[in-house]
C-alpha cells in the first residue's frame, strides 16, 4: 500500500476527489429537497469528470461533463418542473434493501482486489491490447500495412486512438448506437405527439 | 426566466461560445478528446439555454420541430451513406479505403469526420426533442 502511494500521484488525488464524490452522492440520495437533489446530481458529474481527467481518460472526462453534468442534470430538472420538487415520505422497512446493497458493494469491491493496480506496467492490457491499439493497427487487413511501413494504417493522421477505435475499428459498434440515439428520438416523438385543438397532428 | 436581467444577459453572452466549442469537439474528433456524440449534447444544450431564455416560440421559429426531426433521421442516414459508399466501391461496409484511394491516412480522416458528423446531427437533434417534449407536457 505505502508503495503504491509513493509511486502513484494519480492515486492520492483519487482519494481526494472520490471522498468528495462519496459525499456528494450521500447528499443526493439523503436530500429530501429533489431540486437540490437534482443540483447535486450535477456536481457529482463534473467531480466524476474531474476524477478521469485525474485518470488521463480524456474522452470519458469530456462525455461524462457533457452527459452526467451537462444534459442529463437538465432534463432532471425539466422532469422536475412537471412533478414538483418535494420528495414524499418513503414508507420504513428498507432493512432488506440495505442489506442487498451491502453484500452486493462488498462482492464488487472483493471483485477488484484481484484487478491490476492502476497504471500498472505488468498488467496484461498494458502488453497486449494497448500497444497495438495505440499503434492503429487493429482490424486492418494486412493489405494496408504494406502501404504503411511505419506499421501505422493512419499515417499519423488520426492522433486520437479513441477515435480511432470507435470510428472505425468499432465501426458497426457506433453505428447502432447512433441508431439506439434515433430510436429512442423517434418513440418520443411517437409517444408525446400532441394532437392540436382542430385535430391536425403536429 | 425572461424577466431576470442577468440570467438573460449573461446567457446571452455565452450562448454563441457554446455554439463555437461544440463545433470545436466536433471538428477536432480525430484530434483531441471529444467527437460527435460529446459535441451533439453541448450543441443540443446551446440550445435548450436559448429556450430557457427566451422561450420555446423564439426556439421554434429558430429551429422548426420539422427541421430537427429530418436532422435526426439525416445523421443516421449520412452515417450509413458513408458504409455503403464503401461497398459501393468494392470494400467492405464502413471501410473508409474508397474515400481517398491512393492515401489510406486521408480516407480514415475523411470517413471519421463524415461518420462524427452523422454522430453529432442526430445526437443534438435527438437531445433537443427529448427537453422540448418534456418542457411541451408541462406548457399544455
Amino acid at each position: 500500500m505505502t508503495d503504491l502511494l509513493a509511486q502513484n500521484d494519480v492515486f492520492l488525488i483519487n482519494i481526494a476527489l472520490l471522498a468528495m464524490v462519496a459525499i456528494v452522492a450521500l447528499g443526493t440520495v439523503l436530500t429530501r429537497n429533489l431540486l437540490a437533489s437534482a443540483m447535486l446530481l450535477g456536481v457529482f458529474g463534473l467531480l466524476m469528470a474531474t476524477v478521469w481527467t485525474n485518470m488521463f481518460a480524456l474522452d470519458v472526462s469530456l462525455t461524462e461533463a457533457a452527459i452526467g453534468a451537462g444534459i442529463s442534470t437538465l432534463l432532471i430538472l425539466g422532469t422536475l418542473s412537471v412533478t414538483g420538487i418535494e420528495e414524499r415520505r418513503s414508507p420504513p422497512g428498507r432493512l432488506p434493501a440495505a442489506i442487498i446493497v451491502a453484500v452486493t458493494g462488498t462482492l464488487l469491491i472483493y471483485g477488484t482486489l484481484d484487478m491490476p493496480h492502476f497504471g500498472d506496467r505488468n498488467a496484461p492490457v498494458q502488453s497486449h491490447l494497448s500497444p497495438q491499439y495505440l499503434s492503429q493497427q487493429v482490424g486492418k487487413a494486412s493489405a494496408a500495412a504494406s502501404e504503411h511501413p511505419s506499421g501505422n494504417d493512419f499515417g499519423g493522421e488520426v492522433p486520437n486512438a479513441v477515435t480511432a477505435i470507435l470510428a472505425d475499428y468499432r465501426g458497426y459498434d457506433t453505428l447502432f448506437e447512433t441508431t439506439v440515439v434515433f430510436a429512442a428520438g423517434i418513440s418520443v416523438l411517437l409517444l408525446l405527439r400532441r394532437e392540436k385543438p382542430g385535430g391536425v397532428s403536429r | 426566466m425572461r424577466d431576470q436581467v442577468v440570467a438573460r444577459v449573461i446567457g446571452g453572452m455565452l450562448f454563441p461560445f457554446i455554439i463555437i466549442f461544440a463545433l470545436y469537439v466536433q471538428a477536432h474528433g480525430e484530434i483531441g478528446p471529444g467527437g460527435g456524440f460529446q459535441a451533439g449534447v453541448i450543441l443540443a444544450c446551446a440550445f435548450i439555454l436559448y429556450s430557457l431564455l427566451n422561450g420555446e416560440e423564439a426556439t421554434t421559429s429558430l429551429l422548426p420541430p420539422r427541421l430537427v426531426d429530418s436532422a435526426m433521421a439525416l445523421g443516421v442516414l449520412l452515417y450509413v451513406g458513408v458504409g455503403i459508399h464503401g461497398l459501393a466501391f468494392g470494400n467492405g461496409f464502413l471501410d473508409y479505403s474508397a474515400l481517398s484511394p491512393l492515401h489510406p491516412g486521408h480516407a480514415e480522416v475523411i470517413g471519421i469526420t463524415l461518420v462524427e458528423a452523422g454522430i453529432g446531427l442526430t445526437v443534438a437533434s435527438v437531445m433537443l426533442t427529448l427537453y422540448r417534449k418534456l418542457f411541451a407536457l408541462e406548457e399544455s
